[in-house]
């Protein structure tokens, strides 16, 4: 029986559990030096001078370094589309545009000390107008970067057609704000690095080793030999970490220049600040169709937060308009988007990045209109999936879905539901007219899993003891890979999980990688593992064919006894250790290196219903119940996809009722802790209710896609949907998130006048 | 997150740590569980020259009753509060309040002394002491001296305590037997301070309420009582209540802050009143 698909325990836990973890601030460097960074108290100003005087002569300082001093080039964002002219340089240099940006680094022998000497650097500033409002900012009054004439940094123009709503009889328009909120890893952001003998070693939090390599390499003018980089234990990137932030770059330099180990470690205040923030969307939407359900056209107009340097973030609009037709056949879809820098932090990937954005516009336009014909939210949407014979699938803007049962993953969710019992409780409430009213939100979504191509190294060994070796080029931070790759690895070879040691994270010991985000690892690196696999088991086939003289197809693997042997004759076999042996004999390791490239990106769905309870006096939102479909082809351990459904639903619901990054007028984060950002906790989550099912991609063996960020994309809207659903009697038609007790009061107060 | 050096003295009693306060003069401060100044210290946001570390003295962690009083040590956990068997049984309203004091690492290592002596308006237990007519016990060179709670709390995060005065004890005289409490804490998150709170303790009689008192939760600098809902609910039938709640915001100065603007205050002050005088009047 193949172990694929069953409940195997996480193979990482017992460690972490019993010796605890090891993360980059825990890995021993004699000597290491501290940085502490001098990050801009003004949103937007002209830097005068920076006096570091005083601060050099502080005890304990080893040196304090400033633009001027560190040559290392500024950063421009290597994306389609985006602008390259809104470089960051990795130290504030003339101008600095946010608050938090890094204006200058103490280097001191303890952090206390560098801590101490940073508030002795004495920063000038000349403030300048400060752009926050993104529609302001596309107005190009107030500038960012003056010398380009714009503070558009990506522009995908698609012009309006104007008969896009020609023959609707319903026209509905919604103006959505997808608001800006933060990563917040346990981890914050952390790195060491030590040059010795002319090579840089690099521990960095990151989710991409070998792109952190890269941009090291490039930024500091090194060749590939000479940088190495170890992700030791990662507490958490949800897409964030690349480890090649500004900071990350000049703790490199600093070590290369003072050829001593240095070392960073951020606060959790500054990782609010500094970390790039998720999101950051305006979208106009218009949705139009027919009274009896039919939607026959939509519209999405996105406005994006950059921030003040173009990265991640500037490009997300374009994973947005992939998805923008979401689960519905519907004839016109349009989408547009401009990019915009302000006075903030920058914006990058975050668990989703551009999808949960498309999902939350699309499932609020369906909901407008569900409302404004007075149809069942549930109806619109049966009348209006792709159906399930539809697959691939080619929507309007052009993307094609591989694979899918939208009614399914429907049904099945109102059924798991109750949805008829839920709407009858509903109406019972509403009658009673008690201050507690329900509400209940769907969502039906699809997404895009290794949707920036690419593919993904693994390398397997059988050693000459029988045990194995898998290096794979995803970089686990939580997911699970090692449980996971082993669990495929044994499946092929029949060799115990206990007996496959398994490497990741270092680029001396893993040849090459792409790293774990968007929900790519399995479906290329598990993908690359499992061809691996099936390469040096054909080889063992080969060489075990040729010692009993039989054909190589006759060949099987005993799982139970860790043998292969002739099909019928198990007594003639050979152990996975003598075949190792017989081979390295040869010269010809039983080992493969394999690079998989993917037929191309898949596209996960689901379904989510968010059963809310609303204070109509106090505006309190209480989440009750949260039922979840999510279809991501193939399972291969169910624990683990629960776990991240689990994650990925919290941050979904995080998003649409409690988070958000705020500035006052004048740019000054305001949520810069804990305290203030709400991040949510298990105190204000119901246990979830998750309904399996499995629809296999065509598109790989193993018909696997992604599910690291299907949670965030289908609660949000869901839970969006349930507060404005519990108000909707009231009068209500929209409540931006986070759905606040302020908010939602005051737009009850506004629908009763 | 490293504060500003600091000097560190560990006073073994009150004594002690008064003429070390004294001795620090202004910039002196005391510590006991550290869960509001240290965060503070960390941001920098507080520079002590001098931590006066009380945290150790002995005595000063009890929770008894003498003469119709409870008397609670200003070294007593959240969790001794909401623990207490005495509380429980005879002010119930001050155990429960404690158990919602931040989370269950906040509630084992923050006193209530600390919480009193911080004097946040935002403070579970500072309304709530209000709302009991507490009186606080205060230690300073020239001996002690008690400060009723409706003279103790002076302005945000400002309390009647001297530079070099201690915090020794809380007096909290027994709420009348047969009474109805209630405290309404409205948050954001199970973790976050309130941003509106409402205490109330309603003394029955047999043709409605003889006395009620209500303590507000962030509605002003400092913690508040609702004089105009008391005064209406004096005498009045139970069915008074929802006419009184809406005089909850009279006389309050609610701030405005990224949870709730002033008028929200306002609106949840009257909800939370009503709300909790009715199910503290179905605890009579």
């Amino acid at each position: 029986m193949s172990i694929l698909g069953t409940r195997v325990l996480r193979t990482e836990d017992p460690r972490f559990l019993t010796q605890g973890g090891r993360y980059v601030d825990d890995v021993p460097l004699e000597g290491a030096l501290h940085v502490v960074f001098v990050r801009s108290a003004v949103a937007h100003a002209r830097l005068l001078s920076v006096d570091v005087e005083e601060a050099r002569r502080a005890p304990g300082v080893v040196t304090v370094v400033t633009a001027a001093d560190v040559d290392v080039p500024a950063q421009a964002p290597e994306l389609p589309m985006v602008t390259t002219e809104m470089a960051r340089p990795v130290l504030a240099a003339g101008t600095v545009r946010f608050v938090g940006e890094p204006v200058a680094a103490v280097v001191a022998e303890s952090v206390a000390a560098a801590v101490d000497a940073a508030e002795l650097v004495a920063v000038d500033y000349d403030p300048l107008p400060v752009v926050l409002d993104l529609e302001e900012s596309a107005r190009d009054e107030v500038l960012l970067f003056p010398e380009l004439g714009t503070n558009v940094a990506m522009r995908l123009p698609f012009p309006p057609s104007e008969d896009l709503f020609d023959g609707c009889e319903v026209v509905v328009r919604g103006r959505f704000r997808n608001q800006r909120v933060a990563p917040g890893p346990m981890e914050p952001r952390a790195t060491a690095a030590r040059w010795s003998d002319g090579r840089l070693t690099v521990w960095s939090s990151t989710q991409q080793p070998h792109g952190t390599a890269a941009g090291m390499r490039e930024a500091l003018g090194l060749s590939a030999e000479q940088v190495r980089v170890i992700a030791p234990d990662v507490g958490g990137g949800f897409g964030a970490k690349d480890g090649k932030y500004p900071e990350d770059l000049v703790v490199a330099w600093l070590a290369r220049r003072l050829e001593r180990p240095v070392r960073w470690r951020e606060t959790r205040s500054e990782n609010l600040v500094g970390m790039g923030h998720g999101r950051g969307q305006l979208q106009e939407v218009r949705v139009g169709g027919s009274r009896d359900g039919r939607i026959a056209a939509l519209r999405i107009d996105v406005l994006q937060d950059c921030g003040a340097y173009p990265s991640l973030g500037a490009f997300l609009p374009f994973l947005t308009r992939i998805m923008a037709a979401g689960v519905y056949a519907i004839p016109r879809v349009e989408c547009t988007a401009r990019s915009v820098v302000t006075n903030t932090t920058s914006t990058t990937a975050y668990r989703g990045a551009g999808r949960p954005e498309a999902a939350a516009a699309v499932e609020r336009a369906v909901d407008l209109f569900a409302t404004e014909i007075g149809m069942d939210p549930a109806e619109v949407r049966r009348v209006n999936l792709v159906p399930r014979d539809a697959f691939p699938y080619t929507t309007p803007v052009g993307t094609v879905y591989d694979s899918g049962d939208y009614p399914g993953a429907l049904e099945r969710l109102l059924e798991a539901a109750d949805y008829a019992g839920l709407r009858a409780e509903q109406a019972r409430r509403r009658e009673g007219g008690g201050a507690r009213q329900l509400g209940i939100g769907l969502s039906v979504y699809v997404e895009i899993t290794n949707g920036v191509p690419g593919g993904e190294y693994a390398g397997l060994e059988v050693r000459v003891d029988g045990s194995a070796v898998v290096r794979s080029g995803t970089s686990p931070h939580g997911q699970g890979h090692a449980t996971a790759w082993a669990m495929l690895a044994s499946d092929r070879l029949g060799i115990p999980m206990e007996r496959i040691e398994m490497v990741f994270n270092d680029t001396d010991l893993v040849r090459s990688g792409v790293g774990t985000f968007g929900s790519r690892s399995l479906q290329v690196g598990g993908m690359a593992v499992d061809q691996a696999a099936v390469v040096v088991l054909d080889r063992a086939r080969r060489l075990l064919a040729e010692l009993l003289e039989a054909d190589p197809a006759d060949v099987v693997v005993d799982a139970s006894t860790g043998r292969l042997h002739v099909a019928g004759s198990p007594a003639a076999g050979r152990s996975w250790a003598e075949l190792a042996a017989f081979a390295a004999e040869r010269g010809e390791p039983l080992a493969a290196d394999v690079d998989f490239q993917p037929q191309g990106a898949t596209f996960p769905f689901g379904a989510h219903l968010a059963l809310v309870e609303v204070d109509t006096e106090t505006g309190a939102v209480v989440l009750r119940r949260l039922v979840a479909v999510d279809d991501a082809g193939r399972i291969v351990n169910p624990l683990l996809a629960e776990g991240q459904r689990h994650g990925g639903i919290a941050q979904g619901a995080a998003q649409a009722l409690l988070e958000e990054v705020l500035y006052d007028a004048d740019g000054n984060p305001v949520t810069s802790t804990f305290a203030d950002y709400g991040m949510i906790t298990a105190a204000e989550l119901p246990s979830f209710e998750l309904v399996p099912m499995e629809t296999p991609t065509p598109l790989n063996e193993l018909g696997v896609k992604g599910i690291g960020e299907s949670g965030t994309i289908g609660a949000g809207p869901a839970v969006q949907n349930a507060v404005v659903d519990a108000l909707a009697h009231l009068g209500v038609r929209h409540v931006d998130m986070p759905a606040t007790p302020q908010r939602v009061w005051t737009a009850l107060r506004e629908a009763r006048r | 997150m490293i504060p500003a050096a600091f000097e560190y003295r560990r006073a073994a009693s009150v004594d002690e740590a008064v003429a070390l306060l004294a001795e620090g003069g202004e910039d002196a401060k005391l510590l006991a569980g550290g869960h509001s100044l240290l965060p503070l210290m960390k941001l920098r946001l507080a520079r002590p020259s001098l931590l006066v570390d009380i945290d150790r003295a002995a005595g000063m962690r009890h929770i008894d009753e003498r003469d119709g009083t409870l008397a609670i040590g200003a070294l007593a956990r959240h969790q001794d509060l909401a623990t207490s068997d005495l509380l429980r049984a005879r002010c119930p309203l001050l155990a429960h309040a404690a158990s919602l004091v931040g989370d269950p690492q906040v509630r084992h290592r923050g006193t209530a002394g600390g919480s009193v002596a911080h004097a946040d308006p935002a403070s579970d237990l500072c309304a709530v002491l209000r709302c009991l007519d507490a009186r606080m016990v205060v230690q300073g060179p020239a001996g002690r001296r008690t400060v009723a709670a409706a003279d103790f709390f002076v302005g945000f995060l400002e309390s009647a305590l001297g530079a070099d005065e201690v915090l020794v004890e809380i007096l909290v005289p027994v709420p009348a037997a047969g009474h109805g409490w209630s405290y309404q804490k409205f948050t954001r998150r199970a973790i976050d301070w309130a941003i509106v709170g409402v205490a109330a303790v309603v003394e029955p009689s047999p043709e409605g309420i003889a006395r009620a008192a209500v303590g507000l939760v962030n509605m002003g600098p400092t913690p508040l009582r609702a004089a105009a809902v008391e005064a209406a609910l004096r005498g009045a039938p139970r069915t008074a209540v929802a006419a009184a709640a809406a005089s909850a915001p009279e006389g309050t100065e609610p701030a405005a802050d990224i949870h709730a603007d002033a008028e929200f205050r306002a609106q949840l002050a009257t909800v939370l009143t009503r709300r909790a005088l009715e199910e503290a009047l179905s605890r009579c």
